[in-house]
């Protein structure tokens, strides 16, 4: 029945609905969960990674690199991080467009593009692909986290439809409902950084599918001020960093203790 | 012609200063005309150059920075309306017909409490300075500001620095300007004074 509505982004069902959109949402919703959070110093994101693996090398991820460690969270401007859920290559393409989008503001106005301004961007550009041209919506939605000298910090989350809004702490992606109502039952609006980390990262250990937290599963950023520049400080953290942070909150994790031990050749087993 | 604007810097403060002829050849039309245009809450601009394309400039740029407020809740940073204003300038310099209109641009950034001056030229060249001076009037007024201007200055002491620059035009140049129009921009806003 719906089936004959579907296959152009630009028409209408009867019931007044978009199908290709809603798809587009469905494909999001199996994507690694993104998670952020406001706090009165800072914004954190914290994202599950779906692509690992021992064959995958991650040498450039290790050294950090301009962009940050490239699976879920992206650098777009010196003032706004950017996580992302949904198919990678629309992804990319995305972050392309708004990093573009970040520098053509700099380049006529001589300042950071205000975070609202570059979700706005990108949301026009979604949703035009929801519209006309006859091609599908990107299957990403994006949570950005930023600073601006207007507004101070912001987080914002957009999907394919190109609507966008403001949050105080949101989730995406897989479990973000389990996420969404974790979060609100423990956010405060005065939540420091510092505890904001932790609800984060607790929040995560609670949706994320793996039974323990490492930097090999969770990538985190955060965008601060420097108290001395008054500058925005954006930090995409390395994967050493990541469990640093982890073993700070107490939610490294535990040491297999099969892969400590080793079989003897008459079968008793002797722990390394 | 024979136009002459200034601009400085105090404690907390911008002031801009205009003469108000309007001339065409040997005949003076008009002496109270409002060369400083008002860009939005707190931003001024005081023209001077190519009849009509100094009217028509002016207008383009209040416009536009009229329509980024309204679209975007919020005004743009004196610094961040220079750069636009002077990148349109540069535009316009490498097309047929290009605009050729100094400005002085004053305003008030409310994000960092500080009052700004700018002094564009019809090439697109700026600089971000305490005081500023466009038209003839400017190879006289520059030397009394060096000697004189203090950018720590309270209000009463700048209008006295502004008043020595227009007598010292007055004396020097050799055409006679008549009144000049100023407009003092602060963290209240815009306001006009008589000297």
């Amino acid at each position: 029945m719906a089936r004959r509505y579907d296959s152009r982004t630009t028409i209408f069902s009867p019931e007044g609905r978009l199908y290709q959109i809603e798809y587009a949402m469905e494909a999001i919703s199996h994507a690694g969960t993104v998670l952020g959070v406001l706090a009165t110093d800072g914004v954190v994101l914290a994202a599950e990674k779906k692509v690992t693996g021992k064959l995958l090398d991650l040498s450039v991820a290790k050294e950090g690199g301009y962009g940050g460690s490239g699976e879920k969270i992206f650098l777009l401007n010196t003032n706004v991080i950017a996580g992302v859920a949904g198919l990678t290559a629309d992804a990319n393409s995305l972050i392309n467009y708004a990093r573009s989008a970040a520098q053509r503001h700099l380049f006529s106005y001589n300042e950071d593009i205000p975070v609202e301004q570059l979700a706005q961007r990108l949301c026009d550009l979604k949703q035009g692909y929801t519209q006309f041209g006859g091609l599908r919506p990107f299957g990403v939605s994006l949570l950005y986290a930023g600073w601006d000298p207007h507004y101070q910090f912001q987080l914002y989350h957009s999907d394919p439809s190109g609507n966008y809004s403001g949050w105080k702490a949101t989730c995406i992606g897989a479990n973000n409902g389990t996420a969404q109502s974790l979060l609100k039952q423990e956010y405060k609006e005065t939540v420091s950084l510092e505890d904001a980390i932790g609800l984060v990262l607790r929040t995560m250990s609670k949706t994320m599918d793996s039974t323990s937290l490492s930097s090999e599963k969770l990538e985190f950023a955060t965008l601060t001020v420097d108290p001395e520049t008054k500058r925005p400080v954006a930090k995409i953290y390395r994967p050493t960093e990541v469990d640093a942070l982890l073993a700070k909150h107490g939610l490294a994790k535990a040491e297999d203790p099969e892969s400590n031990q080793m079989q003897s050749r008459d079968g008793l087993l002797v722990t390394r | 012609m024979a136009e002459c604007s200034f601009g400085l810097i105090g404690k907390g403060y911008v002031i801009l200063a205009s003469d108000s002829t309007a001339a065409r050849s040997i005949v003076k039309m008009k002496e109270n005309e409002d060369k400083i245009k008002a860009l939005g809450p707190n931003l001024i601009m005081a023209t001077g150059g190519e009849p009509g394309d100094t009217i028509q400039f002016a207008e383009y740029v209040e416009r536009n920075l009229r329509l980024y407020h309204i679209r975007h809740n919020h005004t743009l940073r004196p610094s961040s309306a220079a750069a636009w204003i002077r990148r349109t300038l540069a535009d316009s310099l490498r097309s047929r017909n290009p605009y050729s209109v100094n400005l002085i641009l004053g305003g008030y950034d409310h994000t960092t409490s500080t009052p700004n001056l700018y002094w564009i030229d019809y090439l697109g060249t700026m600089v971000d300075i305490p005081f500023a001076a466009h038209g003839y009037g400017a190879y006289f007024a520059l030397s009394t500001l060096d000697r004189f201007h203090d950018p720590e200055a309270t209000l009463e002491e700048g209008l006295e620095t502004l008043k020595k620059c227009i007598r010292e035009v007055e004396k020097r140049l050799i055409v006679s300007l008549g009144k000049f129009k100023v407009k003092i921009i602060d963290r209240n806003g815009m306001r006009e004074i008589e000297l």
